[in-house]
């Protein structure tokens, strides 16, 4: 049976091809479904159209109909419905498809408009690619080589504008890049509701800049940077560090929040340069918070830990997982487990397997701040929800570790395990934290460190792969970006064999292996793997949780269940 | 297979006394003796270097003594056996070319991976990067024969530039455009 045509779909040609798209998509993403590429400056498939740098010239004509009676006028010479071509080009990303509707861009007037426009832009433009940040991902430099003259015929001289303006305390400002496309104003509008970037002078001294007294300085203030399709908007942080052609991109996930952004983290033989949104349109469409371009600072930090510690001194990781494994087994019965809302779902999985082995009561700390209703939540864990749907938790997490530190000074806790959480950070005492033996996984140096037993270091999320789920339930994965230090072990090999070595059932430490376990084990996720799980993350069912009370507010595509009235 | 047996001639007279062999032997000794020599005396002598000959990678100055390469790191990029090496930076606002904004913080490269190949000097937008007539490199121990930034500048010296961008750029700047 052939489905019936949806309602919503019309059909419109491009170049001679025929397709299918929703009533109102504009042009350039119709075209882009048939493989037809419409070169563009201003246009940007999340802010409003303003139609300003007119790349995106088409042509465009309708079939042609009697104006009278409405009936089609056919063309004698091909037998088909006569289509009327408008003399002029339209702009593309301001045009929406409408039925019958044609387009053409690969006729000799297109191309032609394309060199001027390209011809102007590159009039006032300085021409500085050896010393800009943007070279190697500049759209001017793509398009002028697609699509302009090749060769320059202004004599005349360039037009000066200000350079190396400080718009704010992360965004540097090159005005003779600028091609005035708008973008930044359009994103601090109407995403970031931070209206501070405008046009002053008119003609080609229009220059952007920020309004007196203020500076563009909101915590999505670096979007600006990644969306300016040339180098007049820059990161300060990123100037002059590296050239984007050397970086190898990972796709990662940003652990600042439970929104889980998804990001691309660049490097470059290890080092980890710069962390920028990659588009998810179910998640942080193409954005992300200038707080998690920072998250990648700690990975080369003076206080990471870089050997196993047993008692604080130096031993090999061998002898320091023998010594935890010794250590838990013996105390058996009497050991809490502190797992983590920062640890990835496999590691909160095996988290849940050495609780078992050793009876232990299990524990996590929450971690809240203010949500910005943006891509920031009120939950600052990013799988706190993971932490549920593996069964480590069963209710969400307090910011404090009150219970634990009562069933220490009652002596029923005789050894701590914690998964990187910082045990005097969440409330328990010196005193407390010395009644007990403390085995630590965990990356940086802190007071539990101090104070713990056994010390084994273990990698950031930068340099490992996993899963998290974010606030939507919906499991995504990332990627190793960079190899850890020396003397790290990546956290899920270092719970394995805390796990066999407590008298556990022997799991895997890698991840692929574990996932046929937690598959097998974890009804919601049976069907997952980590290879098969898609770059978009897999939403899961959250109705078994539906009635917890969750802290978030509402973000970017996410609006919080109405909670229940007891809580 | 048949065997055709060939009779030795006998030698002549001269041949026997052996003196023209003598004599023309002696011939090609004495025109090699007073020919022109082929071989030079080096390091004493040093050949004559044509131009455009491809030695060792050197860093040009501008004739103004501006440092001409802007860290852009092309020529790390093209360079087939990965021997450069830049750490870009940028230049202090402070500075007479602060208007360029951005140069090498250091430069290195390694000779016991060059190759001699010249793609730097042909991708260089800047004109920055030179292989000049230097041609012999030598060191006792590895790290003796990594070029670094300074060493890249003393072998290079200046060169003169035709077109002086730069230059112009900081002179429009100053001249402004009134409106």
């Amino acid at each position: 049976m052939i489905a019936p045509a949806k309602s919503d779909l019309v059909t419109v040609n491009v170049d001679g091809k025929e397709i299918a798209v929703p009533k109102g998509t504009n042009v350039i993403e119709a075209a882009r479904l048939v493989g037809v590429d419409v070169p563009y400056y201003c246009y940007h498939p999340k802010l409003t159209v303003v139609g300003n740098c007119r790349m995106c010239l088409i042509e465009m004509g309708m079939p042609a109909v009697d104006p009278v009676s409405k009936a089609p006028i056919m063309d004698p010479v091909t037998g088909k419905q006569k289509i009327n071509w408008i003399p002029r080009p339209q702009i593309g990303c301001a045009t929406n498809a409408s039925p019958g509707l044609h387009i053409r861009t690969n006729t000799p007037q297109i191309k032609d408009c394309r060199e001027g426009v390209m011809e102007f832009l590159l009039i006032n433009h300085p021409l500085d690619c050896p010393i800009c940040d943007q070279a190697g991902e500049c759209k001017l430099q793509e398009q002028s080589t697609g699509y302009g003259r090749g060769y320059s015929r202004f004599i005349e001289q360039k037009n000066v504008k200000p350079k190396r303006t400080q718009l704010g305390p992360r965004v540097t400002l090159d005005d003779e890049r600028c091609i005035l496309c708008s973008r930044c104003i359009r994103f601090c509008k109407e995403i970031a509701k931070d209206d501070v970037l405008g046009f002053v002078d008119r003609g080609s001294y229009s220059t952007l800049t920020c309004y007196p007294g203020k500076a563009l300085a909101n915590n999505y203030s670096l979007n600006t940077v990644d969306i300016c399709p040339v180098g007049a908007l820059t990161s300060t942080d990123f100037r002059f560090k590296m050239r984007v052609w050397f970086l190898k991109q990972t796709n990662s996930i940003d652990t600042e929040s439970s929104v889980g952004a998804n990001t691309v983290v660049w490097s470059r033989e290890g080092v980890i340069y710069r962390i920028t949104p990659r588009r998810n349109d179910e998640v942080n469409d193409t954005w992300l918070a200038d707080s998690a371009r920072d998250l990648y600072k700690p990975v080369r930090a003076a206080d990471r830990l870089g050997s196993p510690l047993v008692s604080g001194s130096a031993a090999t990781g061998e002898v320091a997982m023998a010594k935890a494994a010794e250590f838990l087994k013996s105390s058996a019965g009497s050991v809490a487990v502190v797992g983590s809302g920062r640890s990835s779902v496999e590691e909160q999985f095996l988290t849940r397997k050495l609780a078992t082995a050793l009876q232990a009561s299990t524990h996590l700390v929450s971690r809240t701040g203010e949500g910005d209703k943006l891509l920031i939540s009120a939950d600052r864990n990013p799988n706190v929800r993971g932490a549920l749907v593996i069964g480590l938790i069963a209710q969400l997490p307090k910011s404090t570790l009150g219970e634990l530190g009562a069933a220490i000074d009652a002596g029923r806790v005789k050894a701590v395990v914690s998964v990187g959480e910082d045990l005097a950070a969440a409330g328990l005492t010196t005193a407390q934290l010395a009644k007990v033996a403390i085995v630590y996984l965990g990356t940086h140096a802190n007071a539990t460190t101090a104070a713990a037993k056994v010390v084994l270091p273990t990698l950031m999320t930068f340099e490992k792969n996993g899963t998290f789920v974010n606030q939507q339930f919906r499991l995504q994965k990332f990627f190793k970006a960079v190899p850890g230090p020396t003397g790290a072990v990546e956290d899920v090999a270092v719970l394995a064999r805390l796990v066999a070595g407590c008298g556990g059932a022997a799991v895997a430490g890698e991840i692929n292996t574990l996932w046929t376990t937690i598959a097998a084990e974890v009804p919601a996720l049976q069907t997952v793997t980590f290879a098969n799980l898609p770059e978009t993350g897999l939403l899961l069912d959250a109705t078994p949780w539906a009635t917890l009370p969750f802290v978030e507010g509402e973000t970017l595509h996410y609006k919080p269940a109405a909670q229940p009235a007891s809580s | 297979m048949s065997v055709k047996i060939v009779e030795r001639k006998p030698l002549t007279l001269a041949e026997r006394t052996y003196i023209p062999q003598i004599v023309g032997g002696l011939k090609t000794t004495w025109k090699h003796l007073v020919r022109p020599k082929e071989t030079m005396e080096y390091p004493e002598q040093r050949p004559a270097i044509p131009p455009r000959y491809r030695g060792v990678p050197t860093l040009v100055r501008d004739p103004h003594g501006r440092e001409k390469c802007v860290s852009c790191q092309l020529c790390e990029f093209v360079c087939p056996p990965k021997a450069i090496r830049i750490t870009p930076g940028e230049i202090p606002p402070d500075s007479a070319t602060a208007h360029v904004e951005k140069g090498p913080q250091a430069f290195d490269i390694d000779m016991l991976r060059c190759i001699y190949c010249g793609m730097c000097e042909e991708v260089c937008p800047e004109e920055a990067i030179v292989l000049q007539n230097q041609f012999s490199m030598s060191g006792y121990s590895r790290d003796e024969m990594i070029n670094h930034k300074d060493r890249l500048y003393e072998l290079g010296g200046t060169l003169p530039d035709k077109h002086l961008k730069w230059d112009k750029k900081k002179a429009a700047e100053e001249h402004g455009n009134a409106h």
